[in-house]
């Protein structure tokens, strides 16, 4: 993905082009949750205001599927800022290259996101006084934003029109775009315990506790194998 | 309610966001904070996964997901592109409940 080209006009002609090719892929995650906000029971408008307002896929996803579960609003709620905290990380990496303050800052830190963070890193820093970095954060945050949100409004508004969605395999669609989710973020035997560690602990707990509360047990795992591995490094 | 569940949830995923623009850099440079960060949404997203596959409410099932859930392991093994990993699930799903080979 680093910017070959040499003169400004053609890097960025290529930075826009690959910032508008990630926003048509991320729009069929779009359309996915769309499908699963209306179909989990909330209206189109709450489905989009997640969309447009919270914009971060994986805590969407969280956010919605906790509440199919049959888990409460606040379990809901707290998994899908469990789930936000690696955007903090991406905006304390984003912030010294983008050079922001006022408006821009907000504006900024809600396109903060994995594509627009990748894409913005995989340029070189230097490259045109750092122009390419900041166009490539910018064109893939808004490119992502506003194809995003469209998808969201396609696929909640054409679900909303069918009947039971079990008959549909939406139940199953689910599991498999959340499993579509967190198959590439494993690359090391660490990720994979943490992965299977997880499941199983929300597995146990199933019918122990309310629902809900099992995948925020979950993450225990994740801030103990985080802290064990980081102390073993140290 | 669901209005606040949407809200609540968007204010916070923003706050996040926002909080990493004006903290200072060496806390989030930590290397536990890097690592956990780093770990929370594999085992999230596992749980959900699991529960999404395993669980009605508070019963642990097999029903036409588990089927479906393999379906789409392997479209993944094989580098599947997302949304057709999701189809190939529901597909899975809808047809043996069509059929009547599973609930």
């Amino acid at each position: 993905m680093n910017t070959v080209a040499s003169d400004w006009t053609s890097a960025r002609r290529q930075i826009v082009g690959n910032a508008t090719s990630i926003g048509f892929a991320v729009a069929m995650y779009g359309v996915s949750f769309g499908a699963l906000g209306t179909t989990t029971g909330l209206t189109i408008p709450q489905t989009m205001a997640l969309s447009l307002l919270m914009f971060t896929g994986a805590s969407q996803f969280t956010l919605v599927s906790t509440l199919a579960s049959g888990g409460t609003a606040m379990t809901a709620v707290i998994a899908s800022w469990l789930m936000g905290t690696r955007n903090a990380a991406y905006s304390m990496r984003m912030t010294p290259i983008l050079k922001t303050s006022g408006p821009g800052r907000l504006v900024a830190v809600q396109l903060t996101i994995d594509e627009s963070t990748a894409m913005g890193l995989a340029q070189d820093e230097t490259a045109f006084e750092g122009r390419a970095s900041r166009l490539a954060f910018w064109a893939t945050g808004l490119s992502v934003y506003l194809l995003w949100n469209l998808a969201t409004f396609i696929g909640a508004v054409s679900v909303s029109a069918i009947g039971d969605p079990k008959s549909f395999g939406l139940d199953a669609a689910i599991a498999a775009g959340l499993f579509a989710l967190v198959w590439p973020q494993i690359k090391s035997r660490i990720d994979l315990s943490v992965a299977f560690g997880g499941a199983l602990i929300a597995l146990a707990l199933t019918p122990l506790v309310p629902p809900g509360i099992p995948v925020l047990a979950a993450a225990m795992v994740s801030i103990i194998v985080g802290w064990v591995t980081s102390r073993r490094l140290a | 309610m669901m209005w606040l569940t949407v809200l609540a949830g968007a204010a916070g995923c923003y706050a996040l966001k926002y909080v990493g623009s004006v903290i200072p850099a060496h806390i989030l440079e930590q290397v536990t904070v890097k690592k956990i960060v780093l770990l929370l949404p594999i085992s999230l997203l596992s749980a959900l996964v699991a529960v999404q596959t395993f669980a009605s409410s508070q019963t642990l099932t097999l029903d036409a997901r588990v089927p479906a859930l393999a379906a789409a392991t392997v479209a993944l093994k094989f580098k599947t592109p997302f949304i057709l990993v999701v189809l190939i699930a529901a597909i899975t799903a809808a047809a043996l409940r069509y059929f009547g080979l599973a609930t």
